[in-house]
């Protein structure tokens, strides 16, 4: 058996005792969403998530392109809608389980205070996660539609590159905000497997409860159409939906009398107002992980 | 190298650590002992700043709260058991640290040999031993030549083996000029590594005492207490016996496994963990019998030597 002695080891690696200085912020950033990048896209959840998207993508696409004759735009828009209410159902439940299982199953295995114990901080390390997930939930989205716009193409359908990339973009936006409601949870909870059922649960009330809820709050309680349409704007969901439809058709016009208050009072805005309501969705929970992961001890 | 000053930590009512106060000069060694829950690994924790806690801590004259990752800089840390992400490559995980510590690895290979882990780089962490890994957390820890080791409990699941393995292996890092913080319950490993012990009771430094001829015995006061006074193996053997079992077990067995094995015969010493047993070199294994029959599970033991079998 080997010993060791500090100088067999000095010669290894540079620096040595004499310079010390960690490396910066971004710098560890980037090492640590590497890595949770390279994990994410290596597991079965991507894999599964991917193929799944995917598959369902070009079930929608199919089923709406053949109910259109296959051709002309509105062959297109019927395809892009359906793609939309496919995104609604399937991102949110990819971003918020990624996001909840990362910072919780690290603690539960014992990786998060082992990770800690390196000179990195622990915004680094939540940061660094943050980011490495949202790469590999972009390329699962990229995969997804890509493989549908491929086939779709392929098969002699219509397809739109500029609508496409608008779907993409604003489907990795919705991604980002759901990926940072994940990380609070991810946060918060002890173990991975309640992170995850919360995570689930939150999916849960946001593509169904916050309908239902909408719905009965505007009749129970009488709110006016603008009441309705701010309320709206608190699921990000409900936001993603209505600037999917405002970026194809420049018309809130198909959601009834919330939709043409919203057109005709923000107008050329509501890009700016959508924006900023998901930008918020990433933002605010993810500093909210960030305060708590700071006060709260990795173990 | 390492300075804790008035370092109390809590949590909730239980006081875990309490206004410990340690110094620890380059190149010394010291060794944590204590029961479990007498808050060796909190301390540990405090050092590396992964807990909250009152009191100062500075590493290599950096505040471990105030700048953390510079202190964790001059820290290499091997845990007791590496919850590594399982599917990363044993080479993918070494670059990856040496990232996080800004060190360029000139040669995986040569780092992963340094701990005997050569040919084993192409693996994913999930296929190498609890031994192998506890290699791999020590290589990782090394990278860069970090100036202090923070050791805690890192032999506690590794079998008879792999233990003897890995004590020889970090005693080539002992006397080297690094400082060397450890904890342990383990006696062959405080007199192989450390050169002070801080025995700790209760979240409290109770006393220091050197390592040389160290066997952890204690006075016990009434209800168990360790109160700290250490003596050498041979008194505590009754020199020439032939050996000193030392019998890891739960508190709250250790003061009826000792009236078992005086009733059987031996002379029974509480230390910080356990029982110290002096025993007849054809005696070994009597012991286990007696505590076997009252139904008193050991969770480890270690054979050491006595004063005069060391001597020969």
């Amino acid at each position: 058996m080997s010993t060791l002695t500090g100088s067999r080891w000095a010669g290894m690696a540079e620096p040595g005792r004499g310079s010390r200085r960690p490396p910066g912020f971004a710098g560890n950033v980037v090492t640590v969403a590497r890595r949770e990048a390279r994990d994410a896209v290596t597991s079965r959840w991507f894999v599964l998530y991917t193929a799944a998207f995917a598959g369902l993508g070009l079930a929608v696409s199919f089923v709406s392109a053949a109910g259109s004759g296959g051709t002309g735009l509105s062959g297109y828009g019927r395809t892009t809608a359906g793609l939309v209410n496919l995104v609604l159902l399937v991102v949110p439940l990819m971003a918020l389980t990624a996001g909840a299982s990362s910072v919780a199953s690290d603690r539960e295995r014992g990786m998060l205070p082992y990770l800690l114990a390196q000179p990195v901080s622990r915004g680094e390390v939540l940061l660094g996660k943050y980011f490495g997930l949202a790469l590999a939930l972009a390329a699962s989205m990229c995969l997804g539609l890509g493989v549908c716009a491929a086939v779709l193409a392929w098969k002699g359908h219509v397809t739109r590159p500029a609508s496409l990339a608008w779907l993409l973009g604003l489907s990795t936006a919705l991604a980002l905000g759901m990926l940072s409601v994940g990380m609070l949870i991810s946060v918060v909870a002890r173990r991975a497997s309640v992170a995850v059922g919360t995570a689930v649960f939150a999916w849960l009330v946001l593509v169904f409860v916050s309908d239902l809820g909408l719905m009965a709050g505007a009749i129970t309680l009488r709110l006016r159409i603008e009441e309705l349409f701010m309320l709206s704007l608190i699921n990000p969901l409900q936001v993603f939906k209505m600037w999917s439809l405002y970026a194809a058709d420049a018309s809130l016009d198909v959601l009834g009398p919330a939709g043409l208050y919203a057109t005709e009072e923000l107008g050329r805005t509501l890009h700016a107002v959508f924006a900023g309501c998901l930008a918020a969705w990433a933002v605010v929970p993810m500093l909210a992980a960030a305060v708590v992961m700071s006060r709260r001890s990795p173990l | 190298m390492i300075s804790i000053r008035g370092v109390s930590k809590s949590f909730g009512r239980f006081l875990a650590v309490d206004g410990v106060n340690l110094e620890i000069p380059e190149g010394e060694s010291v060794a944590l002992w204590g029961l479990n829950g007498a808050g060796k690994t909190t301390l540990i924790r405090c050092v590396l700043g992964l807990v909250r806690y009152r009191g100062a801590i500075t590493v290599a004259g950096w505040d471990a709260r105030r700048h953390g990752k510079r202190a964790r800089m001059h820290v290499g840390y091997v845990p007791q058991e590496l919850g590594f992400y399982d599917e990363l490559g044993v080479a993918r995980a070494v670059l990856f640290f040496a990232s996080l510590k800004g060190v360029s690895v000139r040669s995986v290979d040569d780092t992963l040999g340094a701990v005997g882990l050569e040919g084993h780089g192409g693996k994913r962490v999930r296929e190498l031993s609890g031994g192998m890994k506890q290699r791999l957390a020590l290589a990782i820890a090394m990278l860069g030549d970090p100036p202090v080791l923070v050791l805690d409990e890192v032999t506690a699941s590794l079998d008879a083996c792999g233990r003897r393995e890995f004590v020889a292996l970090l005693s080539g890092l002992s006397g080297t000029g690094r400082t060397l913080l450890f904890a342990s319950h383990r006696v062959e490993e405080v007199r192989a590594l450390a050169g002070r012990v801080v025995m700790m009771e209760r979240g409290r430094a109770v006393s220091e005492v050197p390592a040389a001829g160290f066997t952890g015995a204690a006075a016990v006061a009434p209800g168990g207490s360790v109160v700290g006074a250490v003596g050498a193996v041979g008194a505590v053997g009754g020199g020439g016996s032939g050996a000193v079992l030392h019998l890891m077990m739960p508190l709250g067995v250790r003061l009826h496994a000792a009236a078992q094995l005086r009733a059987g015969g031996f002379e029974a010493t509480l230390n910080g963990v356990g029982l110290l047993v002096p025993v007849h070199r054809e005696r070994k294994a009597e012991p286990f019998q007696i505590l076997a029959e009252a139904r008193i599970r050991v969770e480890d033991f270690e054979v050491l030597p006595t004063a005069g079998e060391e001597a020969r």
